[in-house]
């Protein structure tokens, strides 16, 4: 329960400037993630957190307090590392109990033989082992506290590292990747408990990971970072709709964005088959010259019937002519790879149902070209330098409802 | 579960298995040879009072080793090899560790200090025993000198009967503390580094508790092997006593190994040198054992 | 036209010598810190001065040799005297030659022994296998001491005592490069072996052309620390050498305890020229030596 400022953080290693003057602020309780392809320097803010590294530059304070000179253990924070870094040569017991000897024993209680001598050992390790057992009841792993971390599988020791973490009653919770180690499903079940925890605990989270679902999921906020500096921070879905780059709307959406190049003149977007009159949001003015012209897979919307003409009908929103080459079948969705009319050499993908895929009337995988629909709301706009271009697009109709443009349009033609 | 037996082999494997002997017969051969033939014949010999000089010889069964019970010689050398042990054992273990320990943090000079430190087990043992009897002697030894600019009576290194063994265990220090520094640089150079970050975030940055924690239990492999081939070395110390001291002053150096040298090689009395062999084996094998047994168990994980 | 610096990260800088970077890789980070580098910098004036002092009484006449008053640079230079003397007054390149003869023999049939039995050990099954691997281990423990004698009477009848072949023969096996060879091969992927026999290699051509190469850095490693300990050795060579003609450079250390007593210059001419080959090798070899050390000992 601790918020986090970081203020114009900079760090170097050599010649090497990982870390870009950095500046964000975490509230109170929120869940954070640190998201980024690997290098971008997430690891590394993470652990300038936890006072592993110093900045070069810049003020970290928790809780309005500058700690930037202050040692991890006085930072009350908990981390867990990727690889869990639990002490091999010590049991979950011992591995939990370690924070609190830290912090309840004097140091000649700690030495080995030394420790027998002292009273403070023998008074403090009924109530350690007290804490650690419910800590260990509370992750389910109270059966596992005499083994040791080379018995455990890889999800009973993301549990330890877990219970190490907060035995502490830390205000501030750091994790680096820790679901990286864990299969497909596995991760899913853990991520989920983690947000339980977060929920059930109230504690501040800062979360690293470069897998973009898990940020998505699980976070109040999300900060994307590239090469050092922080692209965009805000929540999820604001980073989702509303990307300030297109590296950042790259980043975001599995599969990713489909971006082509496109022009802008006199207020009109041309991009293939678009041409869509846009006007600048918040009035200003936009100037013409290339964009780049985003639309999301699973905002591109099938129609297969391939026998009808395709006019650009108004109140259904823009209309393309789609190539398809490949289907990917991932059970209930597929995903379909092809090009649009006039950019023959970028990979578009859509994400649709199965069953928009290949119709009522069976297997569609022989027509070639499709009608693709999109929703001219869902089209983002990027300058040449990617830098996102605000424009709401003129709708010529403004009679067409939004809501049935948004789930896109079913309408299924009977053939016979 | 069924096993595959020997006799079914595929095709593939008895090809294998072929080579492999093809393989392992030069080496096999060589191993009877030198190592399981000698071996056999230095027990008989043991049980003989052979003399190379004459070709008649008879079994006097465990005579040998009845003698060594009452040979001063013997009981001599062991309690030399032992005190020698003594000191040099853990000295070798606990300096060469601390040094490990310090040179690991230093950046900068590590690779000189590494190289410094390592440069005497390079050189040849027999050569630097000549110098260092020049640097320890009694009367112009720059060692002495130093000793007298002090205002301190001069030591008789290698000539006191008290002094002897601790000198020979102060070249033997000086020519094996790299190696073992070696040995203990490598093992802390592959503890995990998150181990101590971990250690530091739950509040074990102090010097004491990151070795208690930390490097001492993840250094166990390492240490029993330095421990093993460290007192292996101890009880093996031949070199510097045949160039420097020559087992004396008067028998106050002769290590075990010296002796059954000298019994086996100047007085020709190989049975009896071959029981002496026998029981040096004996004691470096069951030593290893106490440490590898005690220790290995507590050291992997 | 500037020239682009191999790796660049950031906008370049004229490589000028950088004081202040300097200090900083230099600077301590504590009072405690001056003082322990200062304890190790000490030590190292430890390890090191023996050599300074030989090499330096290696220079100068006998008298000046213990002068009470020590000084490194030679009063009197005598050193080539006293390095003459050494290299000629006495068949010492034949002493240089008989180590370096016995040194290469003794890793050339090392090599060719260990190293297909370990593979054979490592990768293969064969009835056998681990008695032959627990004999290697147990002969791990046998020092050259112990089967000294019934060698010795062997090389004797054999009538090859005073041979080199005889200052070889006990070290032609090394168990320890069974064992260090046998546990590098364990770590070569399966995979590969498997794959290779897939392509048609014969069980042949995969130890000489896949494992062997592989094994390149682990067998510099090895012969670098065979090849130092057999230089020094003192023990088997003092036992069957019985003619100066055969005497090894360290053997002749022997020789040079009775002209301790008359001529000291000499006598540490003689050490550092028996010493300095494997302590220049070391340097200029550094990385090969640590390696082969740490490779026996950090696997456990």
């Amino acid at each position: 329960m601790a918020k986090l400022s970081l203020n114009r953080i900079c760090k170097s290693f050599g010649k090497t400037t990982i870390l870009k003057d950095i500046s964000l602020d975490i509230e109170d309780g929120e869940f954070v993630s640190l998201v980024g392809q690997s290098g971008c320097g997430k690891s590394t803010l993470l652990r300038v957190i936890a006072g592993l590294e110093t900045p070069d530059s810049g003020e970290i304070r928790i809780d309005g307090a500058r700690v930037n000179d202050a040692a991890p253990k006085h930072r009350n924070i908990a981390m867990v590392f990727q690889d869990y870094a639990l002490y091999p040569h010590m049991s979950v017991a011992e591995n939990m109990g370690m924070p609190l000897i830290m912090a309840r024993l004097p140091l000649h209680a700690r030495l080995p033989l030394l420790r027998h001598l002292a009273p403070a050992h023998a008074r403090e390790r009924p109530g350690i082992q007290r804490d650690v057992a419910e800590v260990a009841r509370k992750l389910r792993i109270e059966h596992l506290l005499d083994r040791r971390p080379a018995q455990l599988s890889g999800g009973q020791r993301q549990r330890v590292a877990l219970g190490r973490a907060l035995v502490r009653d830390p205000k501030i919770f750091l994790m680096d990747e820790p679901l990286s180690n864990l299969d497909a499903k596995l991760r899913v079940q853990v991520r989920r408990e983690i947000s339980e925890l977060h929920a059930s605990s109230g504690l501040t989270f800062v979360y690293v990971t470069h897998d973009q679902v898990e940020a998505m999921t699980m976070s109040s906020r999300v900060a994307l970072m590239q090469g050092g500096t922080i692209l965009q921070m805000g929540a999820p879905n604001t980073l989702y709709g509303n990307p300030d780059t297109v590296d950042v709307a790259r980043f975001i959406g599995s599969p990713e964005i489909n971006i082509l190049p496109g022009t802008l003149e006199n207020g009109v977007v041309r991009c293939g088959e678009i041409a869509l009159p846009v006007a600048p949001a918040g009035g200003g003015g936009l100037r013409s010259g290339p964009v780049q012209v985003g639309v999301r897979p699973e905002h591109m919307v099938l129609e297969t019937v391939p026998e009808l003409a395709y006019p650009a009908r108004a109140g259904r929103g823009l209309s393309l002519t789609f190539r398809k080459r490949m289907i990917e079948d991932l059970g209930g969705e597929v995903l379909v790879h092809g090009h649009l009319n006039g950019h023959p050499e970028h990979d578009v993908r859509i994400r649709a149902q199965k069953s928009e895929a290949y119709g009522s009337g069976g297997s569609l995988s022989q027509a070639r070209d499709w009608e693709v629909r999109v929703n001219p709301a869902h089209i983002l706009l990027f300058d040449a330098g990617g830098m996102r271009l605000r424009a709401e697009p003129v709708l010529a109709d403004t009679h067409a409802e939004p809501a049935a443009l948004q789930g896109g349009l079913r309408k299924k033609l009977d053939l016979v | 579960m069924a096993a595959a037996t020997a006799t079914t082999a595929s095709p593939l494997q008895r090809a294998q298995a072929r080579l492999a002997y093809w393989l392992v017969a030069p080496a096999t051969l060589l191993i009877l040879l030198i190592y399981i033939v000698p071996i056999a014949m230095v027990i008989a010999a043991s049980l003989t009072d052979y003399t190379l000089v004459s070709d008649y010889f008879e079994f006097v069964g465990l005579d040998n080793y009845r003698r060594m019970a009452t040979d001063d010689q013997f009981g001599n050398a062991l309690h030399n090899t032992f005190v020698f042990a003594a000191m040099f054992l853990p000295a070798a273990f606990v300096v060469s560790l601390v040094l490990a320990i310090a040179i690991q943090e230093r950046k900068q000079f590590r690779s000189i200090l590494e190289v410094l430190y390592f440069l005497p087990v390079t050189s040849t043992l027999a050569a630097m025993a000549l110098v260092w009897a020049a640097l320890l002697d009694s009367r112009q030894g720059v060692i002495n000198s130093a000793i007298a600019a002090l205002g301190l009576p001069p030591l008789n290194f290698l000539g006191s009967q008290d002094l002897v063994l601790f000198s020979l265990a102060l070249i033997s220090l000086w020519s094996t503390i790299g190696f073992n520094m070696v040995l203990f640089l490598a093992g802390l150079t592959a503890i995990p580094k998150n181990l101590y970050e971990a250690a530091a975030i739950d509040g074990a940055d102090h010097p004491l508790d990151r070795f208690f924690k930390v490097t001492w239990p993840m250094l166990g492999p390492t240490a029993m092997f330095v421990a093993i081939t460290t007192s292996i070395t101890a009880f093996k110390l031949f070199d510097v006593v045949a160039i420097v001291t020559r087992g004396g002053p008067d028998k106050a150096s002769e290590v075990y190994l010296y002796l059954a040298f000298l019994e086996g090689f100047e007085y020709f009395n190989m049975g009896y040198s071959a029981a002496l062999s026998l029981v040096f084996l004996l004691l470096i094998l069951v030593f290893a054992i106490i440490q590898a047994v005690v220790v290995d168990r507590r050291v992997h994980y | 036209m500037p020239v682009t610096p191999l790796l660049q990260d950031g906008p370049s800088r004229p490589a000028r010598f950088d004081l202040s970077a300097l200090w900083r890789a230099i600077r301590p980070r504590s009072p405690g810190a001056v003082i322990v580098t200062a304890l190790l910098l000490l030590g190292a004036w430890i390890m090191v001065f023996p050599f300074i002092w030989m090499v330096s009484s290696s220079l100068k006449p006998t008298n000046e040799v213990f002068d009470p008053v020590f000084t490194i640079i030679p009063k009197t230079f005598a050193g080539l005297g006293n390095y003459y003397s050494v290299l000629f007054d006495q068949p010492y390149p034949r002493f240089l030659l008989n180590s370096l003869i016995v040194c290469v023999g003794i890793l050339v049939v090392q090599l060719v022994t260990a190293i297909p039995a370990a593979y054979a050990l490592a990768k293969l099954k064969f009835r056998g296998s681990t008695i032959l691997f627990g004999t290697v281990v147990a002969s791990l423990t046998i020092p050259i001491n112990v089967t000294s004698i019934p060698l010795y009477i062997g090389i004797v009848k054999a009538g090859l005592l005073d041979t080199h072949v005889a200052m070889m023969f006990p070290f032609f096996i090394s168990v320890f490069a069974i064992f260090l060879f046998r546990q590098f091969f364990r770590t070569f992927p399966d995979s590969i072996i498997q794959a290779a026999r897939i392509d048609g290699f014969s069980e042949m051509e995969i130890v000489l052309r896949l494992i062997l190469p592989s094994a390149v850095p682990a067998i510099a490693a090895f012969s670098v620390f065979s090849f130092v300990a057999h230089w020094n050795d003192l023990y088997w060579p003092l036992i069957v050498v019985q003619s100066q003609d055969k005497m090894t450079a360290t053997l002749s250390m022997m020789q040079y305890q009775q002209e301790f007593y008359t001529d000291y210059g000499k006598t540490f001419a003689s050490a550092t020229v028996v010493t300095a080959p494997m302590v220049v090798a070391f340097l200029l070899a550094r990385r090969h030596f640590i390696r082969g050390i740490t490779m026996t000992g950090v696997k456990g």
